[in-house]
């Protein structure tokens, strides 16, 4: 046992000095009390800077030696040309105490715990639906996870909901990653959904909204697209639905919603990044959302998520004329912008999708607004083009900290702002 | 006569972002990127059997140092009609660019005296990262794409670089730096990703030059 105790008490001492580079532990066998005496001899040599894990006591009773990478030729060159016979324990001391460590880290990382969650990391779609998971065991009061059904390949369409109860609260809708590619943002709505279970409680703002309504939250709004990313295609952007009479794969799911459906704003060429689909919420994982937000009742705004250009848009894009409350969405929309901006600079701009970017039909945001939900509007997260889709992951907790601020000021107008 | 454009409209960014290709093209080198930091004013003019000229004031920046940054004065000309026609680029630049001779000559020399012919692929990766000896790789066909966009951009198109695919070093003879890169291009606005190859050629002192380009068909 005393072996094990030395050990552990290097690994502590050690921490990530790397202090026993190529170093040995060998076992030597005395046979007899003379080469004992040697033994203990060679102990006593300062230059050679060997300590004995386990000393030599009798004949025939292993010793067990470390020996510093320095001595090794002098100290086998010693055992053999005294007969004494010896074995390699532990081939490298430092390669022992890094996998010790390793472990340790690792076991660290397994524990069920939001702290240890990297969010300045890019994830596969399997560590967060773990982490969503951990979320709701350390938040059991306030998040729940639901399923609002499934994607053409079958995987589960899950939804944080952030409730402190009541019954069919005024609701808000936020989503992230409905283009697969658009890997800040699924990143985004991981530390996001995690800032609102922190601050619930500790922030005012927070506390206000979730005092009397709720949150609704699809992180990964295009799972079979987002596989799809890591597997094999990083720029792959729609669903994964297979196009009768086609070669190409999927439909665009910003262009399958029930707004200005199939109009020039979209294409009909199931090889287009923006096919539309075969008709309006074909797609299994945008009809999930419209039942959702048709059965719930009484979602009060919905807050799409894409990148990249930076710009915080509303209704229209399937047509150009203002829509009816259009003045109240840009003065809200200037609001959250500037105070993105106060974060770190970063500059964004703002209107309606069609004057803005271009004309698009069947995007989610004019179908939410056409069917009652008035503060509707898509953000595009970092950058504008330097790394685009393929944004930095240095660049995640930064993007999600400056547009908390912004998503903040519209969740705020909303709750004061009842309809 | 032109009228303003608001400046937050999808038109007015469309030029700005082929203005700034242009300009990247003439202006860059391994050692400086130019990106688009604001679009300060835009004004647009509807000539009769000519085309749409756009008055554009870009702000620039350096991308290695974003302190550095310029004012440029653009026109854009789309011609009406005919898609084979580049758009004309005018523009004047107001302020100092940043002398990139040394950084450009040691990245010279490096790929000089490699033993073997350079070859990467994926830059950036799927997280974003660019390793630091590969930038000089990257600005340069940042460089040379402007070029690519500059020449194959209408009213409805905006480019960007998306990620190098692949980049081959091609050993020359004479003092010439050629590299054959496959580029994913990103037009924002039918979304596309476009596969373009480019042979690229450059000299410290000759600038970037791009002698062969070509679009490429998209994968399935």
């Amino acid at each position: 046992m005393k072996i094990l105790l030395v050990f552990a008490a290097l690994v502590a001492a050690a921490g990530s000095e790397q202090l026993f580079v190529g170093d040995q532990v060998l076992r030597i066998t005395a046979r007899d009390e003379e080469q004992i005496a040697l033994l203990r001899v060679l102990g006593e040599r300062a230059e050679m800077q060997v300590d004995f894990w386990r000393d030599p006591t009798r004949p025939h009773h292993p010793a067990d030696l470390r020996v510093p990478f320095a001595s090794l030729q002098a100290v086998k060159f010693f055992l053999e040309s005294h007969s004494i016979s010896y074995s390699i324990m532990i081939e490298d001391v430092q390669e022992l105490l890094d996998e010790e460590k390793k472990n340790m880290t690792k076991s660290r990382r397994t524990e069920r715990s939001t702290s240890t969650f990297d969010f300045a990391s890019y994830h596969t779609i399997e560590e967060i639906y773990d982490w969503m998971d951990v979320l709701v065991d350390d938040h059991p009061n306030l998040i729940s996870k639901i399923e609002i059904g499934r994607s053409y390949e079958n995987r589960s369409l899950y939804v944080m909901k952030f409730s402190t109860g009541g019954s069919n609260r005024p609701a808000i809708w936020l989503d992230t990653g409905i283009h697969s590619r658009e890997w800040i943002t699924q990143a985004t709505g991981v530390w996001t959904a995690n800032k609102i279970a922190e601050e619930y409680g500790q922030d005012p703002s927070v506390t206000a909204i979730l005092d009397s309504m709720d949150i609704f939250f699809e992180i990964i709004a295009n799972p079979d697209g987002f596989v799809f990313t890591h597997s094999s295609n990083r720029l792959w952007r729609k669903t994964r639905s297979i196009n009768a009479g086609s070669d190409c794969i999927g439909v665009d799911p910003n262009r399958n919603w029930d707004a200005g459906f199939g109009g020039s704003g979209s294409s009909s060429d199931p090889c287009s990044e923006i096919y539309r689909g075969p008709y309006a919420h074909s797609e299994r994982e945008v009809k999930a959302i419209v039942d959702f937000i048709h059965g719930h009742g009484n979602v009060k705004s919905v807050i799409s998520i894409h990148s990249y250009s930076q710009m915080l848009l509303f209704p229209y894009g399937y047509k150009r004329g203002p829509a009816a409350h259009h003045q109240e969405l840009n003065e809200l929309a200037k609001k959250a912008v500037s105070d993105l901006a106060a974060m770190y600079g970063t500059k964004y701009s703002y209107g309606s999708i069609a004057d803005t970017i271009y004309l698009a039909d069947g995007t989610t945001v004019d179908w939410t607004y056409d069917n009652g939900v008035k503060y509707s509007f898509t953000f595009e997260l970092r950058d504008t083009g330097r790394y685009g889709f393929l944004l930095p992951s240095t660049e995640i907790i930064p993007t999600a900290t400056e547009t908390w601020p912004a998503l903040l000021d519209i969740m705020v107008h909303v709750l004061e702002n009842p309809y | 006569a032109a009228m303003e454009v608001p400046l937050s409209h999808g038109l007015a960014s469309r030029a700005a972002a082929l203005a700034t290709g242009y300009l990247c093209y003439r202006r860059g080198s391994p050692g400086r990127g130019l990106a688009l930091r604001s679009l300060r004013r835009a004004r647009r003019q509807d000539i009769d059997d000519v085309g749409h000229k756009y008055y554009l004031e870009l702000e620039l920046e350096d991308v290695l140092d974003k302190d550095s940054t310029v004012i440029c004065t653009a026109e854009v000309l789309y011609h009406l009609g005919n898609k084979n026609i580049a758009p004309d680029v005018q523009f004047t630049l107001e302020g100092e660019l940043k002398n990139t001779d040394e950084a450009d000559n040691i990245f010279y020399n490096r790929i000089k005296s490699l033993e073997k012919e350079l070859v990467a692929e994926n830059i950036p990766d799927s997280h974003g990262n660019v390793p630091p000896e590969m930038e000089p790789i990257r600005l340069l066909a940042w460089v040379a794409s402007g070029y690519v966009i500059w020449q194959n951009s209408t009213e409805n198109t905006k480019f960007q670089l998306a990620q190098i695919k692949h980049v081959k070093q091609v050993k020359r003879s004479d003092e010439y730096l050629e590299f054959d890169y496959m580029i994913l291009l990103h037009d924002m606005v039918s979304q596309e990703i476009i596969p373009w190859e480019m042979t690229v050629l450059w000299h410290p002192q000759h600038g970037v030059q791009v002698t062969q380009d070509s679009r490429q068909p998209k994968h399935a």
